[in-house]
């Protein structure tokens, strides 16, 4: 009888071992999606930036063919399969990296009367969870600004007959006191997204165990680049639409 | 030199502790910070007070044990040394110095300064060894050739005193640098290949289970820790858990 309980008891043991271990539960496991789900984002982020570049041309022909590309992009099949991959990235994402954040915090329940971390690491680097929660607001303002209302919301349609999406930023952006605060949450994003990245790109690659005496220098000055300026690329769309304005 | 210091004291484990303002006079610049705390204490003993506990024991940097978390970094300001080789020299008369314990709930406070870092202990016992038969014969050391460059590598990772300054560092208070440097000098070695995916799996669940915090790549535990351990080994762990995670050995 004891020796069925303790085979049983050893079960448990394993059961508790298995889950956390391998690629489930575990602190590095954790990371690599991180690191993973991290990675296509960033992937996303030039694809958006060129697609939404277009809005620089502010003429009739130039809105029509945004509203073109956004019909294509939201009806193209391998686009919409994409789309909702990326979608299951950022949730994944944002809670894994929520749920690494509280366990961080929970590791360190006393704090230091005196702390000086500016000595041994960069502030975007200690500060994660903080500039990724600001991404994920933007992102839930942002989708139900353009993605909700290309979908489901009020929209006008243009000369082609396409849903008339350039309008709808242009008015998001011009719109008095609301587009300058809407231009405002903007900036303040992509301020968070290039200090996310400016850790987050070249971390991503040493999670997944890339380090190397030669690689690694360009992985960190690419990452560094990207960092700024594709965000600044971002930032320039709202704002030139708002300068537009006449 | 006379200085002032805001030392934490905590009676136990579960008591609540709290910084306490000390004064020491006529510190020598050539003592190490070690010593300093020793005439703290004297004087502390002299009056009938409660001595300052705090870990130490080889006071040349090889050991690990001497710890304290120091003016906002653990050891003090210089980089590259341990509490012991601190020395006086590094302050100014009249300075003021915090000097807290390392900081980790996988870390509890035993007294004072003193931390239990048996965690560490217990993440090695989890796998960070090599299992031969070591009584008796003694094998050539030469047996199995082994390049110069893994062999530089895990030499390097083998420098780990153990310390826990990287977890003191970090601000998850993750001990993977520690685990890395662990994993790494058996990992790079031939007769640590042999049981590379049990040990880094095993170690990895260890480290989990103690209740230290995830990896952010944050770097602030290589910049800290006293012998120069990289973060080089922190990839390497990754590679290793994510080789053992994708392929079986059994
Ligand atoms: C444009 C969107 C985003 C991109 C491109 C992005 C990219 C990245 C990358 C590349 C990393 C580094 C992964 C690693 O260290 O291995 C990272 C880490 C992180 N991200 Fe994001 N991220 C985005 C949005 C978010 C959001 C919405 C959150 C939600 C809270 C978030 C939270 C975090 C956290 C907490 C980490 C640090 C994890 C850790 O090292 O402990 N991110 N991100
Ligand atoms: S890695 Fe460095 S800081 Fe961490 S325990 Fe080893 S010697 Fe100490
Ligand atoms: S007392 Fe041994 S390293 Fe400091």
């Amino acid at each position: 009888m004891s020796s069925v309980l303790v085979k049983f008891a050893e079960t448990q043991n394993t059961a508790k071992k298995m889950a956390n271990s391998g690629l489930l539960g575990s602190s590095i496991a954790k990371k690599y999606w991180m690191s993973l789900t991290g990675l296509f984002l960033i992937s996303f982020l030039i694809v958006h930036l060129l697609g939404n570049l277009q809005l620089l041309d502010l003429s009739k022909e130039g809105q029509e063919q945004f509203n073109i590309y956004a019909k294509f992009m939201t009806s193209f099949p391998l686009i919409k399969i994409t789309s909702y991959f990326l979608y299951a990235s950022i949730l994944f994402h944002a809670v894994d990296g929520i749920y690494l954040a509280m366990q961080n915090r929970k590791a360190r329940p006393e704090r230091y009367a005196s702390y000086k971390p500016n000595r041994n690491s960069i502030w975007a680097s200690r500060n994660m969870g903080l500039l990724g929660t600001i991404i994920l607001a933007f992102i839930i303002l942002h989708m139900s600004q353009f993605w909700y209302t290309m979908h489901w919301g009020e929209i006008g349609i243009d000369a082609n007959g396409n849903k008339d999406l350039a309008t709808v930023v242009i008015q998001t952006y011009q719109d008095g006191t609301a587009g300058l605060i809407m231009v405002l949450l903007y900036l303040i994003a992509m301020a968070a997204v290039a200090f996310h990245l400016y850790h987050g790109f070249q971390s991503a690659f040493q999670t997944l165990g890339i380090n190397h005496s030669r690689y690694t220098p360009i992985i960190k000055t690419v990452g560094a680049a990207f960092s700024i300026i594709v965000p600044l690329a971002y930032a320039i769309i709202p704002v030139f639409v708002l300068m537009a304005k006449n | 030199m006379d200085l002032k210091l805001k030392i934490w004291r905590q009676a136990n484990t579960n008591s609540k502790g709290s910084l306490k303002d000390y004064q020491v006079k006529n510190v020598s610049a050539d003592s190490s910070f070690l010593e300093m705390m020793d005439q703290l204490n004297e004087e502390l003993i002299d009056k009938g007070d409660d001595p300052v506990a705090f870990d130490h024991d080889c006071r040349e940097g090889i050991c690990g044990m001497c710890s304290m978390h120091i003016n906002g970094e653990p050891h003090g300001p210089e980089s590259g040394t341990t509490t012991c080789q601190l020395h006086m020299r590094k302050f100014k008369d009249g300075d003021t110095i915090y000097v807290e314990p390392f900081r980790a709930k996988a870390f509890p406070v035993l007294k004072d300064l003193a931390v239990d870092r048996a965690a560490l202990d217990r993440v090695i016992q989890a796998g960070g060894f090599v299992s031969v038969n070591t009584s008796g014969n003694t094998l050539d050391a030469n047996a199995i050739p082994v390049p110069k460059a893994d062999a530089d590598a895990a030499f390097n990772a083998a420098t780990c005193i153990g310390c826990g300054g990287c977890v003191a560092a970090c601000p998850n208070a993750s001990a993977m640098l520690f685990v890395s440097a662990k994993v790494s000098q058996l990992s790079l070695l031939p007769q640590g290949k042999v049981e590379a995916k049990e040990r880094v799996t095993n170690m990895v669940n260890q480290m989990d289970l103690e209740g230290f915090g995830n990896c952010s790549n944050v770097g602030a535990c290589a910049e800290e820790c006293p012998v120069g351990i990289s973060l080089e080994n922190i990839a390497r762990l990754n590679r290793e858990y994510l080789s053992a995670s994708l392929t079986s050995s059994k």
